[in-house]
């Protein structure tokens, strides 16, 4: 695969992070020990939506082991409210006309809150447990004011205000399409219409988001330690909030026990701490308790599409017209990203000419938003392959055959669709065959045996159903990353990157590649992922973007790093770097093997070679900048179980056809693909943030925030085909996200197959979880079972 | 917070509770993976952070302090149990065994640790040692496990990185319940 020896890239090889993690030595945020760090706790609003009349901290601050209280008062001078990066809008969807509101977030609260959860006041305290004591202690009366939870009802024309100094309760909006959708849809033969939702999630990573903040005491720097997705992002932000030069604030993300989005979003809690960190003179740790990462940390999924498709007689799609509200939250914090991510991937692997989609992101008196693992792609997924199902049923045609007869062909490829991706370009699929994923999928599922199997009586009063779902996903998103590679003072080369790990194994990957690309044994090679200090810009691990970006920037440097070491060793050794070779780590003459030198040798000879090149040692930078986007895409084919008795549905096989470029290690990215999935399932069949009308969480703990457990997940078969990516030079593309775009419309037209079976057409699966007093519900409402 | 130095013969540094801290102290003497350790503890610390803030036995991990997800499980006096839902003065007298006290003697992974790293049973590796421990407690008694036995054990840890599916094969595996029935891609797999 890789043009050098000796070829890591493409291998199973063994993650180099677990014997640690398994031993119990991992290091996460909270396990580091800083000598007199002191601990954080919150007084967080109670009222969806309020006025603060009264605001007494003193008796928390006297309380003794108290080290400091702050409110807003206390800081509204020091720190800079938090504007997220990712409210910036390319000039191609400028021209779009899209609203997007910049809304700073106040640091501390006072005398507006606009949600359950949002920071009021900041106690240190020389423990946890005292910090909590004192929060008891502070003394908060509210005034107030209506709150809108319900999306639909915040955009009605009589909705109260979720901010009051705002006009209203759009944060967000974007239109675009091509062709004239209204008219096809007009003369369309067939046309269904229908709304489907996809509840409030949260990614709920087991660990939540922790930081530590110490000011060194000869320099004034800061080092935080962060479970942030984003560590450069994290430190900029930082920097600018609290008037400090980036140069003078590393940030470290260090074991970091999964993300999937919410740590990816900077959040005001990241800056008080290591504000008060140098305010205090004193280390300064906050760790999330579960509580506060399920009622005030980011939530995210929840959509209403309203959504239109039409046909031909012969099932061929003519128009796609949807108009969908995105829950922002109680602000617009990540803009574009969710909304603009759903509408792009909407119509995904079909030809669709006329195109009609709306997008509105509407403030809530609930807590902010985030993207979660698909960003928009699982609900836009959900919307329109519920809608190809039911198509399907009206035009009476095998699901999987009116799919198969709108998907773009191999030859297209690159195919462009004529709608502008989220960075405002032309946006083309650089690769693919979906059709090949689909009739795999349909094998692999063994439809015709399903459909007979259906035809006999349930077995034990199970009702079978199989759906499927298909989706594209546009990976490897910009605007770069960086890798940093160095031959160390032992002969080790270490590879530094912002593109740090959650769990995805990028010390492994990361090896792999430039093992490769420079030519050494992966056992000579350290990764340092997501240290501000060593690599002066990155962005993170997001977005399905880690391999293409990081990746292909190491195996950049990762040549430029062996040219280099070759033009050292000629120096030293007294030859032409052309007659000499690096493998293993031994520099040796063409032919003559004798006359080497290692890695180490060379490494400490520069600086004594006379006449060397003026350079100070052996490393290179190198930023990868992707041209376009890699799209990944996938088919998902299910077979579900539904007791009519109790309503509980079991999946009981999961088949994934996945298309994702060159892999880099397959197992890796197997894991990736099961473990995406499992949230899906989790998505549809369980997991659910609900609030009451007055906007009280009422899911705080994951008694009642019901996550997927080992039971719920089947061993999922996969397959994959692989269409290396012309975008990037190891062909690679983003596969993280994809696992969990797919499980939610596919195993709800599963359930929904199964259903009318029993209860006939009027069965209309709208909106998950599809937990057992739904599907009791589904059924009790349909009048053929009454 | 200050030293306090143990009376047994342990060279573990033992933190005390924050002079503030206004409950009852307590000295508990407990074994701690095969070590004696007396130590000061105030009447409303949780074992979770007996072990992690005042021991540095920080493989434990809190995940929820709600007693749902599993990741604090230890043995205590070899059964399974949530360390977040347990009192540090509640376990005097008893013993403790984390998944730093899971390695045979020698310092190689036990099986199931082994079995994790050979599956990929893990990712973030967050909610692992929860799982060790309970696994582990599976392997070591005399009595055969059965697959359902394993299924609702495995359902007494969130994992949200994995989807289960290798955390099953590992164990499995490691139980002797069957061979490595991966799909074994450990080789070579190529593109077109």
């Amino acid at each position: 695969m890789s043009e050098e020896s000796p070829g890591y890239v493409g291998r199973s090889v063994p993650r180099v992070e677990d014997e640690r993690l398994v031993r119990g030595a991992g290091r996460f945020v909270a396990d580091l020990h800083v000598a007199d760090a002191a601990d954080v706790a919150f007084l967080r609003s109670t009222q969806a939506h309020a006025l603060i009349s009264r605001l007494d901290t003193s008796r928390a601050r006297s309380m003794p082991g108290v080290i400091a209280v702050y409110e807003a008062a206390d800081v509204v001078d020091q720190i800079t409210p938090l504007v997220a990066a990712e409210l910036r809008v390319p000039p191609g969807l400028a021209e779009l006309g899209p609203i997007n509101k910049v809304q700073p977030v106040p640091i501390l609260a006072n005398p507006e809150v606009t949600y359950v959860g949002q920071p009021v006041a900041m106690v240190v305290a020389e423990s946890r447990y005292l910090a909590e004591d004192a929060v008891e202690l502070i003394e908060i009366d509210y005034d107030e004011l209506p709150a809108v939870v319900d999306l639909e009802l915040a955009v009605a024309p009589d909705a109260p205000l979720v901010l009051i100094d705002e006009q209203d309760n759009v944060g967000v909006h974007i239109r675009h399409g091509k062709g004239d959708a209204a008219r096809a849809i007009a003369n369309a033969a067939v046309v269904v219409a229908d709304t489907f939702s996809t509840q409030r999630h949260v990614c709920a990573p087991l660990e939540t988001r922790g930081i530590l903040a110490e000011q060194d005491p000869f320099s004034g720097a800061l080092t935080v330690w962060s479970s942030t997705q984003t560590p450069h992002r994290l430190r900029d932000h930082i920097a600018e909030s609290i008037d400090v030069l980036a140069d003078d604030v590393r940030v470290q993300a260090v074991d970091v026990g999964g993300g999937f989005g919410q740590k990816g979003t900077v959040v005001v809690e990241e800056l008080l701490v290591p504000y008060a960190a140098r305010h205090l003179g004193r280390p300064v740790r906050w760790i999330a308790d579960r509580y506060e990462n399920l009622t005030a940390d980011a939530h995210a999924r929840e959509q209403v599409h309203h959504i239109t498709v039409a046909a031909d007689a012969d099932g061929k799609l003519v128009a796609v017209q949807d108009r969908f509200l995105v829950n922002l939250g109680a602000r617009n914090m990540t803009g574009l990203v969710v909304p603009y991510n759903a509408l792009c991937h909407l119509v995904g692997p079909y030809q669709v000419d006329n195109v009609d989609i709306e997008a509105t992101g509407v403030l809530t008196n609930t807590t902010f938003t985030s993207p979660y693992r698909g960003a928009g792609r699982p609900e836009a997924t959900f919307a329109m392959e519920r809608a190809l199902d039911l198509l399907a049923i009206e035009i009476g045609m095998e699901p999987s055959e009116l799919r198969r007869r709108n998907l773009i062909g191999p030859e297209q490829m690159p195919y462009r669709t004529g709608m502008l991706d989220r960075r405002g370009l032309p946006q083309e699929y650089d690769s693919g065959d979906y059709p090949e994923l689909l009739s795999r999928a349909v094998d692999m599922i063994d439809l015709p045996s399903v459909r007979k199997r259906q035809s006999s009586p349930p077995a034990g009063g199970r009702v079978i159903g199989v759906g499927f779902a298909m989706y594209i996903e546009m990976t490897g998103s910009g605007p770069f990353e960086g890798a940093r590679v160095e031959v160390t003072r032992s002969g080790r080369v270490r590879l530094y990157t912002g593109a740090s790990s959650q769990g995805q194994g990028h010390r492994t990957t990361f090896a792999q590649i430039l093992a490769d690309s420079f030519g050494v044994d992966m056992a000579d090679i350290d990764v340092v992922a997501g240290d501000t200090s060593r690599i002066p810009d990155g962005i993170g691990t997001v977005a399905s973007r880690a391999l293409v970006t990081a990746g292909n920037a190491t195996r950049q440097a990762g040549h430029l790093l062996r040219q280099r070491v070759l033009d050292a060793a000629a120096d030293v050794m007294e030859s032409n770097p052309a007659d000499l070779e690096l493998n293993k780590g031994i520099i040796s003459v063409v032919g003559s093997p004798t006359k080497s030198i290692t890695l180490a040798e060379l490494i400490r000879a520069v600086p004594h070679a006379p006449g060397g090149t003026g350079s100070d040692g052996l490393s290179e930078t190198s930023y990868f900048r992707p041209p376009n986007y890699a799209t990944a895409s996938g088919a998902h084919a299910v077979v579900v179980e539904v007791e009519p008795l109790t309503g509980r549905v079991s999946v009981v096989d999961y088949v994934v056809v996945h298309e994702a470029g060159r892999i880099v290690n397959p197992r890796i990215a197997d894991a990736q693909i099961v473990g995406g999935v499992a949230q899906g399932i989790g998505g549809i069949l369980c997991e659910h943030i609900v609030y009451d009308p007055s906007g009280q969480p009422l899911t705080s703990t994951f008694a009642d925030y019901a996550m997927p457990l080992a039971s719920m997940i089947p061993d999922i078969r996969l397959d994959e085909i692989v269409c290396p990516s012309p975008t990037n030079p190891l062909g690679v593309k983003g596969l993280g996200e994809g696992g969990a775009v797919g499980p939610p419309a596919a195993i709800a037209n599963a359930v929904e197959d199964a259903l009318r079976r029993m209860a006939g057409a009027d069965v209309t699966i709208r909106t998950g979880p599809l937990s057992p007093s739904r599907v009791l519900g589904l059924l009790a409402a349909s009048p053929s079972l009454n | 917070m200050t030293e306090l130095t143990s009376t047994t013969s342990s060279r573990r540094r033992i933190l005390a509770p924050p002079a503030s801290e206004s409950t009852a102290r307590h000295e508990i003497a407990v074994q701690i993976n095969g070590e004696a350790i007396e130590a000061e503890v105030e009447s409303r610390l949780l074992l979770t952070d007996f072990l992690r803030e005042r021991l540095g036995l920080t493989g434990t991990h809190v995940g929820c302090e709600q007693g749902s997800c599993g990741a604090c499980t230890v043995l205590l006096d070899d059964v399974p149990i949530r360390s977040c839902l347990l009192l540090a003065p509640q376990i005097d007298g008893r013993s403790i065994r984390t998944v730093e006290g899971l390695a045979e003697r020698d310092g190689t992974p036990n099986k199931m640790q082994q079995a994790f790293c050979d599956h990929h049973g893990l990712q973030c590796g967050f909610c692992t040692p929860g799982l060790l421990i309970t696994l582990t407690s599976l392997a070591e008694r005399e009595v055969p496990v059965t697959l359902d036995e394993l299924d609702h054990h495995l359902d007494s840890s969130i994992c949200r990185c994995t989807g289960y599916m290798n955390i099953r094969n590992a164990a499995r595996y490691a139980l002797g319940l069957m061979p490595p029935r991966v799909e074994d891609r450990s080789g070579e797999r190529d593109g077109p």
